[in-house]
């Protein structure tokens, strides 16, 4: 009797086995990859929530491409001077919010927009046109560090962990040297410095020092993999060394980077924040989502929108990018196997009672 | 290994030379220390820059200066320092040896609640793999990784301040809150121990009931007026310690293991009036180490008393429940101690700060006040220093321990038939303890130059505050000495950490292998 049990229980694991195996038949690695992604509901959720934002906050303001404009959807420009609002506000109170998401039934006022939806800062700029710009600047800062940075770290990563020897010592020493300084100290330097030359700057030279991490984890995963077969048998048939790093190893390391990408940039667009927290960062009369936190922040008692915005805006991009990260991690782990739902078991009972029955 | 060790050392001093060169040079040539003076009006304008050039050498270029520079920090070897001045004529080390105290005090607290707690959870959520709990606990720590700590800190200082200040000075609890309190605990216990339907529904009516009974009594009481635990509550607390520890350190069936820590615990309730009576005599500071070793030597005699064999685990075991035990004792006293504190004119019932170090109004003297005083001005930083860190740490732990369970060890000693507690606590958390550990030293390192935004927004003057003068003012020696202190430690904590895993990991060697 306990034999039988055990015999059933084997033959249920293995149809379990057999589904998995049956899911991944005849797919690229890439199609299982992007399987296992779309299967991940907080990522997936996050990959649309962040599409969406990027587009809002891009598409909201006028843009100068050189000589061209295109105009954007919202009516203000963040520095444009309006007239205060007061009606409806609290008393002594001026610029609230003029969003509002009750519905009609509950408070017969309806639900609307209204003029200025995030209210308005103390001399009557638009808040909403205002937040919408500090996010540009922090997503463009946060996408050029992420760029820059993987990058540097991408190619000093793999060029030591490929060549070893006096050339890996030399960059892994100068690396040593960059992660000797703590970030937050060159981003004030540097900020400080190159602040005033326009977030592209500070975007810039953020990103110049944002690599090393990336490029120790890119060494590591050269060290290893280049010790296998297939780099042995690609250099036996004559490709150069550029081939074997850029067709042969990279491709094969690409997880790791893009999970640690994505890391980055979620810590890239804290960084920022913070920095113009200090006033390091991007300084008036532009401003990020760090500079309106720290220009309101002693007003929390009195106009809490004016912090709430931005933080709630950090927040949610800071979150979806560290989201998509781990979903990109779980999808690129060969050992992570999809947690088996009760359909899955079900099916597989049914499968090992027919094996069984066969028998 | 010594030979391992001094080829650490004279890279690590190669790599801060390095990097204080590339850092100095980087700060001198992208400002002009003497710009505001040369726009200033004043009469003295020109007289100052001469004197700031003159002490600060600021007619040498910077790659040059930077070894006139060097050369005062090298004169540490033959006992003669010389960190530089500031701009304002002061000496450097002076500042930073004033600073230094104020910064650890701040980050110790957070850095060791982040720990102990983050394992805690990370590690209920490895065991717990795919439950709610687990999501939960996921979707937080991932949010808590996502949060600036300024904007933190704001949200702390309205509502864990002013408000949580207006409630204590008038404490009783409102209904809603009595409900949402005991909600809350009742989902996360009950998320936590899990099971069957009908076990977690158990479980949460439990700690409903439970919380919102106990919740409701204190705040008809008045106990948030004047809290304490007593003779009676501290017993039962020690109880419950005894018995807690041991489950964790030996397992209940350790029966002298279990009898030491109840004698403990009885004699953390004869001792309590003693206590409470030397306590009061407020003498000599000198009094409180001697008590600490006191408990200390009671708990190694009651535990050879109960232990025939095998003495070392169970003299451990009531170890740790003594200082638990003690830890109650100290919180049973500051309790005691907050009614005089919240009625001292310079607190006036306002007892949670939103800035500050110190409360300078409160008379130095009484040693249980300015604990008390130094504690609640740590309160909101700690926290929001805590929240941040925490995060790092539940992940970490929790991957570290899914992969150890993955072993083939872990198989070994389940197949051999050793109970849960045993492969989760000796096989199990042991191995996690060892990346975990490297992390721990790291992190520390890191933290003590870190802390900028929490001491500028809680406005706590240490290495932050420093640091941020010296960029705002150009202070370049003042910068670099900073630099060198969070640098030098970042540098050998990564030092330790490779000679901490190579001594808790025998399977690896420091400096064998390698290349």
């Amino acid at each position: 009797m306990l034999k039988r049990k055990r015999d059933k229980e084997v033959s249920i694991t293995s149809g379990e086995q057999a589904i998995m195996n049956k899911e991944t038949e005849g797919l690229s690695q890439s199609q299982i990859v992007l399987r296992r992604f779309v299967r991940h509901r907080a990522a997936m959720t996050s990959v649309f929530v962040l599409t969406f934002i990027v587009l809002a906050v891009f598409s909201a303001l006028e843009t100068k491409i050189g000589p061209v404009r295109i105009p954007g959807w919202w009516k203000f420009r963040y520095d444009e001077l309006l007239e205060l609002r007061l009606e409806g506000c609290p008393e002594g109170i001026v610029g609230c919010p003029s969003l509002d998401l009750v519905p009609s039934f509950i408070d017969g006022t309806g639900m609307g927009l209204g003029r200025h939806p995030f209210g308005q800062d103390d001399i009557g700029h638009d808040y909403f046109s205002m937040v919408m710009r500090g996010a540009q600047r922090s997503l463009y800062v946060t996408v050029v560090i992420g760029f820059l940075g993987g990058t540097i770290g991408i190619i000093i990563g793999s060029i030591s962990g490929y060549f070893r020897g006096w050339i890996d010592a030399a960059l892994m020493r100068f690396t040593d040297f960059i992660i000797t300084i703590p970030t937050i100290i060159i981003g004030s330097v540097v900020g400080f410095h190159f602040g005033n030359l326009g977030v592209g700057f500070l975007a810039f030279y953020l990103g110049l020092f944002a690599w090393t991490g990336l490029s120790r984890l890119v060494r590591g995963e050269f060290l290893k993999l280049r010790e296998l077969e297939f780099v042995d048998a690609a250099r036996v048939a004559g490709a150069s060394n550029r081939r074997i790093i850029f067709k042969h190893i990279l491709p094969n390391a690409i997880g790791v980077i893009i999970v640690s990408i994505t890391l980055l940039m979620s810590g890239a667009i804290l960084l920022e924040t913070a920095l113009s927290f200090l006033g390091f960062g991007v300084v008036a009369p532009d401003v990020s989502l760090g500079s309106l936190i720290s220009q309101y922040q002693d007003s929390f008692t009195t106009r809490p929108w004016l912090f709430w915005w931005p933080g709630l805006l950090i927040i949610t991009i800071a979150l979806c990018i560290n989201f998509i990260g781990d979903g990109l991690r779980d999808a690129f782990d060969p050992r992570q196997r999809r947690r088996l739902t009760k359909k899955d078991k079900v099916r597989a009972k049914v499968q090992a009672r027919i094996a069984a029955a066969s028998e | 290994m010594i030979a391992y060790i001094s080829r650490r050392l004279g890279v690590l001093f190669v790599i801060l030379l390095g990097s204080s060169f590339i850092l100095y040079n980087l700060a001198a040539i992208s400002g002009d220390p003497l710009g505001d003076l040369r726009l200033s009006k004043e009469i003295n304008a020109k007289q100052q820059i001469i004197a700031l050039t003159r002490d600060l050498q600021l007619d040498v270029p910077p790659p040059l200066r930077y070894f006139l520079w060097l050369r005062g920090i090298l004169g540490t070897f033959i006992g003669n320092p010389d960190f530089g001045l500031t701009r304002t004529s002061k000496p450097v080390i002076d500042e930073i040896l004033v600073a230094l105290p104020i910064t650890i005090r701040l980050v110790t607290a957070a850095t060791i609640i982040a720990i102990v707690l983050g394992i805690t959870i990370g590690i209920v959520t490895a065991l717990r793999q795919y439950s709610r709990f687990d999501y939960a606990m996921t979707f937080i720590s991932f949010l808590l990784y996502s949060l600036p700590i300024f904007w933190v800190a704001v949200l702390l200082k309205e509502y864990l301040a002013i408000q949580f200040n207006t409630f204590l000075g008038e404490p009783t609890i409102a209904l809603r809150w009595l409900i949402g309190l005991s909600v809350a605990s009742g989902v996360f216990w009950a998320a936590i121990i899990s099971g069957t339907r009908k076990r977690v529904f158990m479980i949460f009516g439990g700690v409903f009931i439970a919380n919102f009974a106990l919740l409701s009594f204190l705040s008809v009481t008045g106990w948030f007026a004047n809290p304490s635990l007593g003779p009676i509550v501290l017993g039962i607390l020690s109880v419950g310690v005894a018995y807690g520890v041991t489950q964790l350190s030996t397992g209940i069936t350790n029966k002298a293991a279990l009898r030491s820590s109840l004698a403990m615990a009885a004699y953390t309730v004869i001792a309590y009036y003693p206590i409470q009576w030397l306590f009061e005599m407020n003498s000599k500071a000198l009094i409180y180490p001697a008590m600490i070793i006191v408990g200390f030597a009671v708990a190694v005699v009651v535990s050879l008393q109960f232990s025939k064999i095998d003495r070392g685990p169970i003299i451990r075991t009531s170890m740790i429940s003594t200082f638990i035990m003690g830890l109650l004792v100290v919180i049973d006293q500051l309790m005691q101690t907050w009614k005089p504190y919240m009625e001292s004119d310079a607190v006036y019932f306002r007892p949670i700060p939103t800035i500050g170090q110190v409360n300078a109004l409160i008379e130095p003297g009484n040693f249980w006040i300015s604990l008390l005083d130094a504690l609640v001005h740590m309160f909101l930083p700690t926290l929001a220093l805590l929240l941040i860190s925490f995060a790092g740490y539940v992940r970490f732990s929790r991957g570290t321990l899914l992969e150890v369970l993955n072993q083939d060890y872990i198989r070994t000693a389940r197949a051999k038939g050793l109970t849960e507690r045993t492969v989760i606590m000796r096989h199990a958390f042991r191995n996690t303890m060892i990346p975990i550990a490297t992390i721990i030293v790291v992190d520390f390192a890191s933290i003590i130059g870190g802390a900028i935004i929490t001491e500028r927004i809680f406005g706590w003057i240490g290495m932050g505050t420093l640091f941020n003068q010296a960029i705002n003012s150009f202070d370049l020696n003042l910068l670099m000495g900073v630099f060198l202190l969070t640098g030098f430690l970042a540098v050998s904590a990564n030092l330790v950490a490779d000679l901490l895993y190579s001594a808790l990991d025998p399977r690896i060697r420091a400096g064998a292998g390698g290349n």
